[in-house]
């Protein structure tokens, strides 16, 4: 009995974990052989080179740039997006006249594709004809570069993703507000507390799993940052003088504009070491604060 | 509770207001799609002369038709394949025990932390290969399953009672009719939540497709738009109206199942 269950569970699982070997496990794998080897794709030849690219890395300018710009990305944009999200989740929770509806307005911005939302950003903050900058001008200041600005830039573009993702952050936030039982609410207000205690004493603690979850997908997602600062100027990918190059589109650039497939594998390598120790470091750092 | 008629009013001062700012660059989008060339760069918000002009010229002077289908295309066969195969790998996980079950779900879950450029030099290198570029299953193949529509899928499946399922196969049922026609319909909040979220991805999806698909036929939506600039130089008003119609497919989607998606989040895994 207890065999033929097994049996049919890995019948069940059989396709599924040839796909998730397949196109999951050993690419990795792969990944981590071709950082070894200097290889452009179009050449018969693939040298194996060891720790060159690697080494190559260090003194890479342009990889260290991206680099920055992707924790730059991710320290604004994850508790942007969190700190908004959550404001607009409890606002939302007080009212009940138009709750759907204004929920779904701020939806929009994440239905959008992901593609057409970069290109009305690229409008809207256009010097030339862009409707901020007219505003800008009506109300007696100064015009702004914004996206063609290597100083604005990278801000402009996170504003883009974090306007993308807040919908789905107050989603998520609902959801975890709803799971809080009223009654501990309640219990508190016979208690007399006030509202900013009721915040800090219920509200956030018992949300900690949900910002457990947001904190890291959120993380996950902004350090692999490619379509919106691809979309965003497509014929210089990377902005004015690099000042948005994300290390995602770097890998891009490297891979597909140059072929240096072994060289952008490295790049990934470290792309999935920092991932993997920042996820591992957030998970262990915040879910033990659950115990208090 | 009696000093909340003022907060109440206040916050919907401020959601009312956010709501403008983030509803604009959408409302932007769309109404610039109604506006003739002579006015696109007028910094008016209303179309004074609105017009159809950008639709008709998108649909009948360019491959975006052809773009739409590949992607809706793209998107359902993918939506299914993963609707299917998660949640048999979900039920799977929650419902039956077997030797190294634990394993398999710790495997599938670790996945999450490789990042899709890691395996996009893989995949392309074994696209070309096996001499399948600029096919429809090149684009869609590493899609098909995911693993966080596994773990969703799981934790929906351990939700339903046990009893459920041991009464359906002490009945006589086959293991997999005791999938399909008892478990599978239990969860069907889950299922419409996962429905739009892998929907959504791979109506998006990018970065995959602009490097496997040379051939413009082939090219999806977001591809085709991106690609817009340089094939007819920078056209705003059909650049607008494409991204318009980029939008609806998803809308409907989300207009139906917007309930769910919320009720979805709320049952499931978030909840760590």
């Amino acid at each position: 009995m207890r065999q033929r269950r097994a049996i049919t569970a890995y019948s069940f699982l059989a396709i599924p974990l040839v796909f998730f070997l397949v196109v999951r496990f050993l690419p990795t794998l792969s990944a981590f052989q071709l950082s070894l080897f200097e290889w452009n794709i179009l050449s018969e030849n693939k040298p194996f080179v060891g720790a060159e690219n690697y080494q190559r890395l260090l003194s890479d300018t342009n990889f260290h740039k991206s680099l920055l710009n992707t924790v730059y990305y991710t320290l604004i944009g994850v508790p942007a997006q969190l700190i908004l999200g959550l404001v607009i989740a409890l606002l939302l929770e007080r009212i009940t006249f138009v709750r759907g509806l204004l929920r779904a307005l701020y939806f929009a911005p994440y239905v959008t594709p992901v593609v057409a939302a970069a290109w009305v950003w690229q409008w809207l903050l256009s010097p030339n004809f862009g409707p901020i900058n007219g505003l800008l001008v009506e109300l007696g200041l100064p015009p702004q570069g914004f996206l063609t600005s290597p100083a604005q830039a990278l801000p402009s573009a996170a504003a883009l993703v974090v306007w993308q993702n807040l919908g789905f952050q107050i989603v998520i936030f609902l959801a975890g507000l709803s799971a809080i039982p009223r009654s501990l609410y309640e219990a508190a207000a016979i208690d007399g507390a006030t509202g900013s205690q009721r915040f800090w004493r219920i509200t956030l603690p018992l949300l900690n799993p949900t910002l457990v979850f947001s904190i890291v997908t959120g993380t996950i997602s902004y350090l692999q940052l490619f379509t919106q600062v691809v979309n965003l100027n497509f014929t210089d990918q990377g902005g004015p003088l690099g000042s948005t190059l994300s290390v995602a589109v770097y890998i891009y650039q490297m891979a597909f504009g140059r072929y240096q497939m072994g060289y952008a594998s490295a790049i990934t390598v470290v792309l999935f070491v920092i991932i993997l120790i920042i996820t591992l470091l957030q998970l262990r750092f915040l879910t033990k604060r659950i115990e208090y | 509770m009696r000093a909340s008629k003022l907060s109440t009013s206040l916050a919907y001062l401020v959601l009312l207001a956010g709501a403008i700012l983030v509803v604009f660059p959408f409302a932007w989008m769309i109404l610039t799609s109604l506006k003739p060339f002579a006015e696109l760069f007028n910094l008016t918000f209303w179309p004074e002369d609105p017009t159809l002009d950008n639709f008709r010229q998108v649909l009948g002077e360019t491959a975006f038709l052809r773009w739409f289908g590949n992607s809706l295309l793209i998107a359902a066969i993918t939506t299914v394949s993963v609707l299917f195969f998660d949640s048999l790998v979900g039920y799977t996980l929650a419902k039956f025990d077997f030797p190294g079950k634990n394993i398999v779900f710790v495997l599938i879950l670790s996945t999450l932390m490789i990042p899709t450029e890691m395996l996009i030099i893989p995949w392309y290198v074994g696209v070309v290969d096996l001499q399948l570029t600029n096919t429809y299953f090149s684009i869609l193949f590493p899609g098909l399953m995911s693993a966080f529509g596994v773990f969703l899928m799981r934790q929906f499946f351990d939700a339903v009672p046990n009893d459920i399922i041991d009464a359906a196969r002490i009945d006589g049922m086959h293991e997999f009719g005791v999938f399909w026609r008892v478990a599978l319909p239990l969860v069907r909040p889950a299922l419409s939540s996962l429905a739009i979220f892998t929907f959504l991805g791979n109506w998006n999806a990018f970065l995959w497709p602009l490097v496997v698909i040379q051939k413009p036929e082939l090219r999806t939506l977001p591809v085709g738009v991106a690609l817009f600039s340089g094939e007819a130089g920078t056209q705003w008003g059909l650049i607008m109206a494409a991204s318009a119609l980029a939008v609806i497919p998803v809308l409907i989607v989300f207009a139906i199942f917007q309930r769910q998606i919320i009720e979805g989040i709320a049952l499931t895994g978030v909840k760590g």
